[in-house]
């Protein structure tokens, strides 16, 4: 027995699967209509039925793994072709009833890639400088601050510490709104994420933005020359191409 | 076109399949974990949001950090039992009651331990790395 698990949508004839593993170290193929191709792979039902995937959602490890294969068989695909990424776990008991899906829902998937054809997505995240921010020089004692009164002295540097903390902080957020702005204007649309927690992300610093944008291929240089200029010392990470997984949801406009 | 020849600031342009490997798990489970067409398959699963998934992280990291303090890591040194969730507590749990059966058998066999039993003792002491 097994179970078939569903990566992504594309247009019929649009190409072959990928050369690259699935979530069950399977390789992927298509199963189609005349009109619409799903990139599937057959998946052990042990694994992925209800009490399998159920299972795996309590395991990081696990998620991570399929996550990332999941990521991987539409990333490959999305190379040459325009194709709607399928939401994690979307698994059919045979291919009869992709197919089956397939032509039920014909007229949203068209929607969803004439949506995003030629179009890919780019992550924009933006942080505080955390070197500016708490690990520069104390400022310079003031006039108030006399050997003889070590505890005013210590106050006051404690202050400017935390002034100088707030302001780099309102300058990031500053950046920040800038390189959205800029980042808009060079694309289709937008998404924003919430933010990044440490422990996923590896990062220390404070982040200010998390969004994604769909871009069109043609202006994909443009769009990283202007957010890069936008943000012009600050801490401007960019991510991507990404197939257009924020993007693929229907019922947008 | 395609993407694979694209350098990206701070990181290497590699072919996809590596690519996404290089990238930050926090950027591909924000796309991949909640994100994309939503079909209703044969198979139903309720699917974690990433705040979800960060507060089970934040449980995992805090229960290994308290067995930690108790001085209780080994599983860190065994890759078998490094990854994935645990419950350090119920752990904790069993090794507690079996350094006491062990102490236990070392007092009885204090006067005269038979070379054998000694040895099997020892072997016992090892801590088990399959489950």
């Amino acid at each position: 027995m097994s179970l078939v698990w569903v990566y992504a949508v594309q247009e019929s004839g649009a190409g072959d699967a990928p050369q690259v593993s699935g979530v069950d170290g399977e390789r992927p193929r298509i199963v189609g209509t005349e009109r619409l191709g799903a990139v599937v792979g057959t998946v052990a039902d042990d694994g992925f039925d209800e009490a399998g995937l159920a299972a795996a959602m309590e395991d990081l490890a696990r998620i991570e793994m399929l996550v990332r294969a999941h990521h991987g068989v539409v990333a490959a695909t999305a190379e040459d072709r325009t194709v709607a990424p399928v939401r994690l776990a979307t698994v059919f008991r045979d291919d009869d009833a992709v197919v089956h899906m397939l032509r039920e829902r014909g007229d949203a998937f068209c929607d969803v890639l004439d949506r995003i054809r030629e179009r890919r997505e780019w992550g924009v995240k933006v942080y505080v400088d955390g070197a500016a921010a708490g690990r520069e020089p104390a400022s310079e004692p003031g006039p108030a601050a006399a050997a003889d009164r070590p505890g005013t002295s210590y106050l006051l540097r404690r202050r400017a510490d935390r002034d100088r903390s707030a302001a780099v902080r309102a300058s990031a957020r500053a950046v920040a709104d800038r390189v959205a702005g800029v980042a808009r204007e060079h694309a289709v649309d937008v998404r924003r994420f919430a933010p990044q927690d440490a422990r996923l992300s590896g990062r220390d610093q404070e982040i200010v933005l998390n969004a994604t944008f769909l871009v069109d291929r043609a202006r994909e240089q443009e769009f990283r020359d202007a957010v890069s200029a936008a943000g012009a010392g600050a801490v401007v990470e960019m991510t991507g191409p990404w197939p257009p997984f924020s993007f693929a949801d229907e019922g947008q406009s | 076109m395609t993407s694979g020849g694209i350098p990206m600031p701070g990181r290497v342009a590699r072919p996809a399949e590596h690519r996404v490997e290089s990238t930050n798990l926090a950027d591909i489970l924000e796309r991949v974990l909640d994100k994309g067409i939503v079909i209703a398959g044969d198979i139903r699963v309720n699917l974690l949001d990433i705040e979800l998934l960060t507060i089970k992280i934040r449980l995992l990291v805090a229960s290994v950090d308290k067995a930690r303090e108790m001085g209780i890591d080994w599983w860190e040194h065994d890759p078998s039992l490094s990854s994935g969730e645990r419950d350090v507590h119920e752990e904790n749990r069993r090794l507690r009651q079996r350094i006491g059966e062990l102490e236990a058998d070392r007092t009885a066999q204090l006067d005269e331990p038979p070379p054998r039993k000694r040895a099997a003792a020892k072997r016992r002491a090892q801590p088990e790395s399959d489950e």
